[in-house]
């Protein structure tokens, strides 16, 4: 089971290689689809683009840690953005953060045990109207306060469960 | 034929817009009223504060715009005003004028946001309804390029991205660069924490976007463009596509453009998550593929820019006015404003206001007007303390100068800078060395590293902010903060590390008495830096329900129940879970 979905995004990967491996500027592009796919930038993929582009590693290495999208790590089933910007700050950011620390034991940057989470800090998402405000995959959700998103947390996890 | 729209920009959909379009779905269905009803998407109006919103518009011209709706509201609205004709006037926020919140309206005028939820930003058809495409027609058959600069020269617009430079003259610059291969770039790289008014446009309104980028191609002579957003806004990225894909359709993109020998054609490029990219050489190179780092200018873009082709970069509410002022002229657009700025400005309000939200407001308006006139002044009745621009280059204008009218040189004047429009309204509890710190930690995190004293001033000024608000300031932090600001200001390449020390500078000169009160007194006299906070139980207020001494994380808390609880400051880490579980607000900060 593991194999096959791992062969099929090799295969999805292969395609986009083929399609914008030629293009000028295609290493962004192309290292944002990996990691669609799988969810990080596995290390093959980096040879894979660098065979493709004729970019040697080392220069797509440096595009990987200079932005703060890339991951060179699997992440969880849902990745938590805690929103950090001016708003949001001022309004209680922090306090949300903590909350998430604490409730899924867990550090920036970090999964949690069980795999369903990754948190991450962004430096805004744009929503200050509604801060403090977290994204949670492509969901915003604003207004918190430390109560409301433990709540959202537990949705996340309930639904996990239901799942299985 | 009843229109009823939904607002369904992000900031309707995470406050639930969603459950309440799906709910005005089910009814119209149930109740099989697609010829009498008609259900419509649209973006962002700007009450933010009210969100979700819905509009019900009449065929006699009346519309009413409900706020806070949630599913119940929305089948009372459905019942009573779309099926009835009956106004539910508990819940109206906003009628056009005759009552409502009616002043966030009255001082604005609206040029960028002319669509802003008023259009289904998903519909081509809406936006041509609307005039859409018309400037782009009277550029291209009733203007020589030349001509099409004039008229933005003329109208006296500049850079809304923050720089501030004559659009026209940029303009003017890229076409006069000799070269066949010329690109038109959209900044949508809208970094600033506390601005999203890029985000709005795109999501709201993305036709007018586009508008502007054509216009300006055929004025500079460009072939290819490119729109470079930011990947933390998947539903402005879906909405691009969706209007790139429509607008080649109907033959407002790509090969010879309404029948003319015009070309053009358009890509979305993701960011990948970098403030530095906002940049314009930056930005470059990250379309190019690479580190997102900023070079030397000259040359500038106009001259050599995207794979060192004569390159024309502007903002996103920058090219939204372009096809306004083609439509009404250059003189119409000059005549508001202040003398050196004209038209008009968006700003997105945050922070301790009553109504945050997105606003266009005609330039020399003053900030006081903006904060008490239109966003209806201080939350809870508490005191204005400050009013920070311009983000992480901007600066902190205090109470007592927001008489200063929106002017890019009088804004420069005090510090701040006009910035992309951000604009974070502080209160009496906001500590100014705290917000001075987190722009610093913002910066010093987006460094992109080139030059050493961005890379490490900035961090040594962050390690002092740090030192200082937890209690261990020293007497030379000051003097120390103002020599790594000028030293970091004079030996940046680009404008992130020569504007980095801006907020610094700017509370330093405004608030240096809350610097002395943590230096010298240990004290933060906002009560927000934890380290110089004291949490303490309020005898006659506590019921001795057990609650916060079961939740403190330190067992700092003691007390037997139904007794006063008393909170031991030795072992106290300040972490605020017992204020915030008190049901009796018996916890307050010393």
């Amino acid at each position: 089971m593991v194999s096959s979905s791992k062969e099929i995004k090799d295969e999805l990967f292969s395609r986009k290689l083929r399609k914008y491996g030629n293009e000028r500027g295609a290493v962004i592009p192309l290292l944002q689809a990996a990691q669609e796919i799988y969810s990080y930038v596995p290390k093959e993929v980096i040879s894979m683009i660098s065979e493709a582009t004729k970019i040697p590693q080392s220069s797509i290495y440096g595009v990987v840690t200079f932005y703060k999208q890339f991951r060179l790590k699997p992440v969880g089933k849902h990745i938590i953005k805690v929103c950090q910007g001016t708003a949001c700050h001022v309004n209680g950011a922090n306090e949300i953060m903590k909350a998430v620390e604490e409730h899924l034991n867990v550090k920036e940057d970090e999964n949690t045990d069980d795999g369903l989470f990754t948190l991450q800090s962004v430096a805004c998402l744009g929503c200050c109207s509604l801060s403090p405000a977290v994204m949670i995959d492509d969901e915003t959700y604003g207004k918190l306060t430390p109560d409301s998103i433990r709540g959202i947390l537990d949705s996340y996890r309930k639904n996990e469960g239901e799942k299985k | 034929m009843k229109t009823v729209l939904v607002g369904m920009a992000t900031c309707g959909i995470s406050a639930g817009a969603e459950k309440v379009w799906n709910h005005l779905l089910k009814l119209v269905e149930e109740k099989n009223l697609w010829s009498e009803v008609k259900l419509e998407k649209t973006g962002c109006i700007g009450m933010c504060y009210k969100e979700p919103l819905v509009e019900v518009r009449h065929d006699d011209g009346s519309k009413t715009i409900y706020g806070e709706v949630d599913v119940e509201k929305a089948a009372k609205i459905f019942e009573l005003d779309v099926l009835k004709g009956k106004t539910v006037e508990d819940l109206v926020v906003y009628d056009y004028g005759k009552k409502g919140e009616a002043d966030l309206f009255s001082k604005q005028k609206r040029i960028v946001l002319r669509n802003c939820g008023i259009i289904n930003p998903e519909d081509i058809d809406d936006y041509i309804d609307k005039g859409g495409y018309t400037a782009l027609e009277k550029a291209l058959f009733d203007y020589t390029p030349e001509q099409v600069i004039e008229e933005v020269t003329i109208s006296g617009l500049r850079g809304r991205g923050g720089g501030g430079f004559p659009t026209g003259k940029k303009w003017m610059f890229t076409k006069m660069s000799p070269g066949e291969k010329k690109y038109v770039i959209c900044n949508a790289d809208e970094g600033d924490p506390g601005a999203f008014m890029d985000r709005s446009v795109l999501e709201s309104d993305p036709h007018s976007v586009l508008e502007g980028m054509l216009i300006c191609a055929y004025a500079v002579g460009a072939q290819e463009g490119y729109i470079y957003v930011r990947a933390e806004y998947p539903r402005a990225i879906e909405r691009l596509k969706k209007a790139i894909s429509d607008a080649t359709e109907r033959g407002y993109l790509g090969n010879n453009i309404l029948k003319s020998s015009f070309n053009f054609s358009l890509k979305i490029k993701e960011g990948a998550g970098a403030f530095v990219c906002g940049e314009e050489t930056a930005l470059i190179a990250s379309i190019e593929g690479k580190r997102g780092m900023p070079r030397v200018r000259p040359p500038f873009p106009a001259v050599s820019g995207l794979w060192g082709k004569p390159t024309n970069i502007n903002n996103v509410e920058t090219f939204a006015n372009i096809p306004w002022i083609i439509t009404n002229g250059a003189l119409k657009f000059a005549s508001m404003g202040t003398e050196k700025s004209k038209g008009t400005k968006v700003f997105a309000l945050a922070g301790k206001i009553e109504r945050s939200g997105l606003i266009e407001v005609p330039m020399g308006l003053t900030i006081n007007e903006i904060i008490y006139d239109i966003a209806g002044g201080i939350k809870n009745g508490k005191k204005l303390k400050a009013v920070q621009m311009g983000g992480p280059s901007g600066g902190c204008i205090p109470a007592e100068l927001c008489d200063t009218p929106i002017d890019y040189e009088e804004i420069v004047k005090t510090g701040a800078i006009m910035g992309s429009g951000g604009m974070i309204v502080m209160d009496e509890e906001t500590c100014m060395v705290d917000v001075a710190k987190f722009f610093l930690s913002f910066t010093q995190k987006e460094s992109c590293g080139k030059c050493t004293f961005c890379r490490i001033g900035t961090k040594r000024m962050l390690e002092i902010l740090t030192r200082i608000t937890e209690g261990r300031g020293e007497e030379e932090d000051i003097p120390k903060l103002y020599e790594l600001a000028e030293k970091i200001k004079s030996a940046s390449l680009c404008g992130l590390g020569q504007t980095a020390p801006n907020p610094v500078l700017t509370t330093l000169k405004y608030f240096l008495d809350e610097y002395k009160a943590h230096i010298y007194d240990k004290k933060c006299p906002a009560k927000v830096c934890p380290a110089l906070v004291k949490y303490v139980i309020d005898p006659d207020k506590c019921i001795g329900c057990t609650i916060c001494a079961k939740k403190c994380p330190v067992g700092a808390i003691s007390g037997a129940p139904k007794k006063v609880h008393v909170i031991d400051s030795e072992k106290c880490i300040s972490c605020g879970k017992c204020m915030e579980v008190c049901p009796k607000d018996a916890v307050y900060k010393e």
